[in-house]
């Protein structure tokens, strides 16, 4: 919804529900006198208290539990959780259970990405309100779309048990591993969904872009050998490299008046941007040399500051999990047992994992009982909140002259470039210009 | 014909295209019954081959509890906001109006739709909806046992 009040001195823009995003929240947007007054993302959806209800359950529910918080994230939930309790077990798990929880992981990316690419934010390119009004003219983009998600919800069928909140994940592995066999037809689709996330790369890079770029700091994890999904320490471009444990050292969460999820901030540094753009730009090099490749062909850089061309990074990560998948399928060999024991023991772990939305961290305290006594789960849109709404008090002012449905599209579509999770950060959209 | 149940079964009355899918396999087992998500490729495959296809999911559209709504969606689009759906995923009518724009829909679809009362997590399906599903699934296997087109 769009108010012009009559008086030239105030002008508001308000979205009350933002649509394609997920969960709950809303816009609001105030200039006072042609002067961009005030940015507010808020986050409505009531908050969900699942921090307060793992208190006094086992640790091994938590993977399970957490995963209910997101119906598009659920495998990052369920490793979060996993990590963080077998790192306060001191258990580590390796060989191909390590790779099978890589591969459920791409499969989560694909579905994910393939999601936010073609069905919520190409529209906001093309002028469509809706994926479906935009399937009319590009059915075979759509089609492809659509298909590339399947790849993705097939991966969690096979290794989840089922499309949507897996259930065959576990601490310390899974309930039961596939065979060779069941991962092969895998194999196939795999290989057609590089193909069609390469085609994908060159679609999105020729969309209209705005000229906008701000300097961020990017936090995403870094691994030695691999594009970070599972293991890594936390890293930025402003000097940060430290271990997961230390995360609460370095990062506080603050409740904002405006938003049922918390603000984070890394302590003395202010806002900084997790997820697909910032993993790229902390670990371009670790990208197979095809993504690189498409990636440079997309005319991408070995960072992005455009944030409107997240839509390219995660085509680029997308045909990464696809290359990635295959790689690990090929070289699958099923293990001995389909999950390694971690007993309980009373300590503190922390685990974070690259959601396809940015870092998840996790950290559960366990008492002497074995039971979790207190849990801390912080979600990558709560984490780029700050950062959306700063995009917004750089993006209004350089569109300042657009008509109030000319600039409402396009900071509905800057805040898409984050792929919000509001279910994820509440503990969050409609959008609200107002002229004062 | 296929008969495709989608729900979720542990919302409550979410879960009736489920419970009807299972009523008829159990009574039928000859007929392909199948229980989905309503992703829109999931559907447009499963119904690549069936030019005859019967889909039932809970709908929430201000109705009586237990209320039965037919719609034949291969003539006209489903009413919007009609079916249950998360805000981050697809509902049956956005899975149908892209099958329809992407010219993959079976050339009769129909679609039934059981007013549900409760969606909460973790909660029963209504005393009012189970009657529905019992009269639903009989008069579906009555049209494919008889051909007839009045369920």
């Amino acid at each position: 919804m769009t108010d012009n009040p009559k008086s030239a001195k105030t002008r508001t823009i308000k979205v009350d529900y933002l649509a394609r995003v997920e969960g709950e929240g809303a816009m609001h947007i105030r200039m006072k006198d042609g002067v961009l007054d005030d940015v507010k993302l808020k986050i409505f959806e009531p908050p969900r208290f699942f921090e307060a209800f793992l208190r006094g359950r086992r640790p091994a529910e938590a993977p399970d539990i957490t995963a209910r918080i997101c119906g598009i994230c659920p495998v990052a939930y369920q490793m979060s959780a996993c990590h963080a309790i077998e790192n306060a077990a001191g258990v580590h798990v390796g060989g191909q259970l390590r790779a099978l929880r890589r591969l459920l992981y791409c499969g989560e990316w694909i579905e994910s990405h393939g999601l936010h690419v073609f069905m919520l934010h190409a529209p906001d390119f093309l002028g469509y309100e809706s994926a479906i009004h935009m399937s009319k003219d590009h059915a075979a983009v759509v089609q492809m779309g659509l298909q590339l998600k399947k790849v993705g919800n097939d991966i969690g069928n096979v290794l989840g048990g089922r499309e949507i909140h897996p259930i065959n994940v576990k601490v310390g592995g899974f309930y039961r591993v596939p065979t060779k066999k069941e991962l092969r037809p895998l194999a196939e689709r795999l290989k057609w969904a590089a193909d069609a996330s390469e085609k994908t790369v060159q679609w999105v890079s020729e969309l209209p872009f705005p000229a906008f770029e701000r300097e961020y700091e990017f936090v995403s994890l870094r691994h030695p050998d691999e594009y970070p999904m599972n293991e890594g320490r936390l890293v930025s471009n402003r000097g940060l490299d430290i271990a997961i444990d230390e995360y609460e050292d370095h990062f506080e969460e603050t409740h904002i008046p405006h938003t049922n999820a918390l603000h984070s901030m890394r302590k003395g540094h202010g806002a900084y941007f997790v997820g697909p753009q910032a993993r790229y730009s902390l670990n371009f090099d670790l990208l197979s040399p095809r993504a690189q490749a498409a990636a440079k062909l997309a005319g991408l850089g070995e960072t992005c500051n455009n944030p409107f061309k997240s839509i390219i990074v995660r085509s680029v990560e997308m045909l990464y999990a696809c290359e990635e998948g295959l790689r690990i399928i090929e070289e699958y060999e099923p293990p001995d047992a389909p999950a390694i024991d971690v007993e309980p023991v009373s300590s503190s772990g922390a685990g974070c994992t690259e959601a396809p939305r940015g870092i998840l961290y996790h950290r559960y305290d366990i008492d002497e009982n074995s039971e979790i006594s207190a849990a801390k789960i912080v979600p990558p849109t709560s984490q780029n909140q700050k950062t959306i709404e700063n995009d917004l008090w750089k993006f209004v002012p350089q569109y300042i002259d657009l008509s109030d449905d000319e600039l409402q599209w396009h900071c509905e579509q800057a805040i898409r470039n984050y792929d919000p999770c509001i279910s994820c950060a509440t503990h969050f959209l409609k959008l609200k210009r107002e002229t004062v | 014909m296929l008969v495709i149940g989608v729900g979720n079964e542990i919302r409550g009355d979410d879960a009736a295209g489920l419970l009807v899918a299972r009523r008829i396999r159990e009574r039928n087992p000859s007929l392909s019954v199948i229980e989905s998500s309503a992703d829109p490729m999931t559907l447009m495959e499963a119904w690549s081959e069936e030019s005859e296809v019967v889909l039932i999911d809970a709908v929430e559209s201000g109705g009586t509890p237990g209320e039965l709504h037919r719609h034949e969606a291969h003539e006209r689009a489903l009413p919007v906001d009609f079916f249950h759906c998360s805000t981050h995923s697809f509902g049956v009518a956005e899975a149908v109006e892209f099958a329809r724009n992407l010219d993959r829909l079976p050339s009769r679809l129909t679609v039934f739709g059981i007013e549900g009362r409760s969606f909460s997590a973790g909660g029963d399906v209504s005393e009012s909806v189970l009657s529905a599903i019992e009269s639903l699934a009989r008069a579906i296997l009555e049209e494919c046992e008889t051909g007839e087109s009045d369920a």
